[in-house]
């Protein structure tokens, strides 16, 4: 099994410790992993933005990158499913390749047990693109019988406890360029969800989307707030130092 | 030109205002989710509306000439209008045809779309809306601010001031009970009186030239019952094509809007009364426009529950008038562009592409697809600032350009961590505004890879 890693751009700049927990996490599940050197962004931005067009070359340039590898993971829904529809506008055969990490362990992998502990009060933010886009879980508008990828890997984790939440889908606000154009809605949002994780009792808030959890993060430590966030592969992998 | 952002920046700094009308509209939203997980069957059932939706948009000339020749078989007139100014000229005409003094109308987002109350008080009548909350904003002289309850960003001190104003309830009364029979009193003599009743239309049904309106006042049917003249208003998107169709479409809809599982009326009308008359006036007003846009026809599959509205955390947090055109959140961000993509520019940037709407909606319109497809047409077109265009015009080049990404992002960074805060944080950060940065990593993850995996 040929694995190429996708590190999203702003992950490889500002949070390498998710590229670094993403790598380590599926290099410990026996897996040969590598990371092409060259990739830069998927493109999702700008299309996000209505310039979707800008994103022709990047999206050659993802299939360049990854042209040899047999699947694609990356620790990201939003840009994972931006990939998806992309390379599928485009016919590649990497669209159905291309995997955000979590539904890779539960559905390709079929991970039933990992040795981690993290002993906190846990908070999921279920990323919108994640959650509605890849369907990682089963969305609370829908009359449909649950499911819970990001819920089901978590649970295995030794001395974790996962809060629930008045509002458990809600949207955070982030939206990519929304954050800022649609300034004030974005931070009453995102200011909306880390009360409910607060009342919640939550210490940590994990999400499969660090550009959510960067937002949020971002609210919390103005506002001087003793919650922290981490992404889920970092919990997954084992790392247990909350910082 | 309407800026959703500047608009919805002045209603979020009223925070318990906000957090009042977030609250209330997530119960509606959850009252939604209880009706339809109480049915087992809900998913099928909007696939089912959806696909009958679907049949009717691909066949609308021949439904509205089916309608037609069945509604004047009852009885009824029927006239059509291509907009908005040719529907309101219908209506007035026909008032003045009837020498009509008093009148009463229900709830119709059509005659809002069209701005038939403004037209008719030009022409010198007192419009009377008989719906609770219609006729409180129409007090307040406001619009509409959500398609099923209108005046739902109005607390009831304000109604009780308003009535205190307009219909003499005593002065600071609070009291929903009071209040409203105070209103009910008020308008009860307003029903007695009318000579003709303009109703709204929720569907028409083209095997029987007949058509339903749905209530929970029950306001519609007092007034059409009552006044020798009914003039009912909808859009020619309305129809469905057999009666049998109705147990989809009632089914979704109370449930959708409000949780009930079905409106406390439903009115079903086909012929005027004894000595009476009974207009319908079809309206197009851009909808034909709209069926043309091959990615934007399934806009029209609407029937006007207001679910994407009440899901929305947008629309929720900044409140309809932020939208400025007479049908807010998703659905209407999808449908004002279809009218001026200059003008409503602004609107289908007004979602963070959630996708809770399209999750709500009953007849499955793919909403927040939609946004993102009006997204690309709106720059396509133009309408959008050169300085974001130069800026995703960078940004492309930058990430073009592995080796000048990577410069670029060491650069930034390196400047983060040394630079001063006011550097970093003043008034052109507007993502410092109320939030801080993450930090500014010596490595980046490429940085850390080739250090341990390559070397």
């Amino acid at each position: 099994m040929k694995i190429g890693l996708f590190i999203p751009c702003y992950v490889d700049q500002f949070y390498p410790q998710v590229g670094i927990a993403t790598l380590q996490l599926l290099e410990k599940l026996g897996l040969e992993v590598n990371y092409p050197l060259n990739q830069t962004c998927c493109g999702q931005p700008m299309a996000n933005s209505g310039f979707e067009y800008k994103g022709e070359n990047l999206i050659k340039m993802f299939e360049e990158n990854f042209q040899k590898y047999q699947y694609v993971i990356g620790p990201s829904g939003s840009c994972v499913m931006h990939l998806k529809e992309q390379l599928s506008h485009v016919k590649s055969h990497l669209a159905d390749g291309v995997f955000e990490i979590c539904e890779f362990l539960t559905d390709i992998l079929n991970v039933k047990e990992l040795p981690s502990e993290f002993p906190y009060r846990v908070g999921v933010h279920s990323s919108c693109h994640g959650l509605r886009g890849l369907r990682l879980a089963t969305p609370s508008e829908l009359n449909e019988n649950p499911s819970d990828k990001p819920g089901t890997l978590l649970k295995m984790i030794k001395g974790i406890q996962l809060v629930d939440l008045n509002r458990k889908d809600e949207c955070c606000g982030f939206g990519g360029t929304f954050a800022v154009s649609e300034e004030a809605v974005s931070v009453k949002m995102g200011t909306d969800r880390i009360r409910d994780h607060e009342l919640n009792g939550a210490e940590v808030i994990t999400g499969t989307d660090m550009s959510c959890l960067m937002h949020l993060d971002g609210l919390l430590k103005r506002q001087k707030k003793n919650i922290r966030v981490m992404h889920i592969t970092e919990i997954l992998n084992g790392n247990n130092e909350v910082k | 030109m309407v800026s959703h952002a500047k608009n919805a920046e002045k209603f979020t700094k009223d925070l318990e205002k906000v957090d009042w009308h977030d609250a209330t509209l997530w119960g509606a939203r959850s009252k939604r989710d209880l009706a339809a997980k109480s049915i087992p069957e809900w998913e099928s059932l909007r696939t089912l509306a959806s696909q009958i939706k679907e049949n009717v948009l691909a066949n609308l000339d021949e439904y509205l000439l089916e309608f037609e020749k069945n509604a004047l078989l009852n009885g009824a007139e029927v006239f059509w209008a291509k907009d908005g100014e040719e529907h309101n000229k219908i209506v007035g005409d026909l008032l003045v045809k009837h020498n009509i003094n008093n009148l009463v109308k229900s709830k119709s987002i059509l005659t809002e779309e069209c701005h038939l109350n403004q037209y008719l008080e030009d022409l010198g009548y007192d419009v009377v809306d008989t719906d609770l909350g219609e006729r409180i904003i129409q007090f307040a002289k406001q619009p509409p601010s959500h398609i099923v309850t209108p005046a739902i960003h109005v607390k009831k001190e304000e109604i009780g001031e308003l009535f205190h104003q307009y219909i003499g309830t005593e002065k600071g009364a609070t009291d929903p009970q009071y209040l409203t029979e105070a209103a009910r009193g008020h308008l009860r003599e307003k029903f007695l009186n009318a000579e003709a009743a303009i109703t709204g239309v929720n569907f028409a049904i083209a095997e029987n030239g007949g058509f339903v309106v749905c209530t929970n006042e029950g306001n519609a049917d007092m007034g059409a019952n009552l006044a020798p003249i009914q003039i009912a208003c909808m859009g020619i998107e309305k129809l469905i094509p057999k009666a049998e169709h109705l147990g989809v479409f009632l089914r979704l809809l109370a449930r959708s809007a409000t949780g009930q599982s079905i409106t406390n009326y439903t009115s079903h009308f086909f012929t005027p009364k004894k000595n009476g008359k009974l207009y319908i006036v079809m309206v197009d007003n851009g909808r034909t426009e709209q069926l043309g846009r091959e990615d934007f026809r399934n806009s029209l599959k609407c029937i006007r529950c207001g679910a994407c509205m009440n899901t929305c955390p947008v629309y929720r947090k900044s409140g309809g008038y932020s939208y400025g055109y007479t049908i807010p959140g998703p659905i209407g961000s999808v449908l004002a562009p279809g009218r001026d993509d200059h003008e409503y520019a602004s609107l289908p940037f007004a979602s963070s592409l959630c996708g809770s709407c399209t999750n709500v909606c009953p007849v499955k319109i793919d909403l927040h697809d939609q946004l993102y497809k009006w997204r690309q047409q709106i720059v396509k077109n133009g309408n959008v600032d050169q300085s974001k265009k130069w800026s995703m015009q960078m940004a492309t080049y930058i990430f073009e350009h592995p080796k000048l990404f990577r410069f670029m992002g060491k650069t930034a960074r390196l400047f983060m961590r040394l630079s001063p805060r006011f550097l970093i944080y003043n008034s052109l950060n507007k993502w410092g505004k109320s939030r801080e940065l993450p930090d500014s990593p010596k490595q980046s993850f490429r940085d850390w890879y080739i250090n341990h995996k390559i070397r």
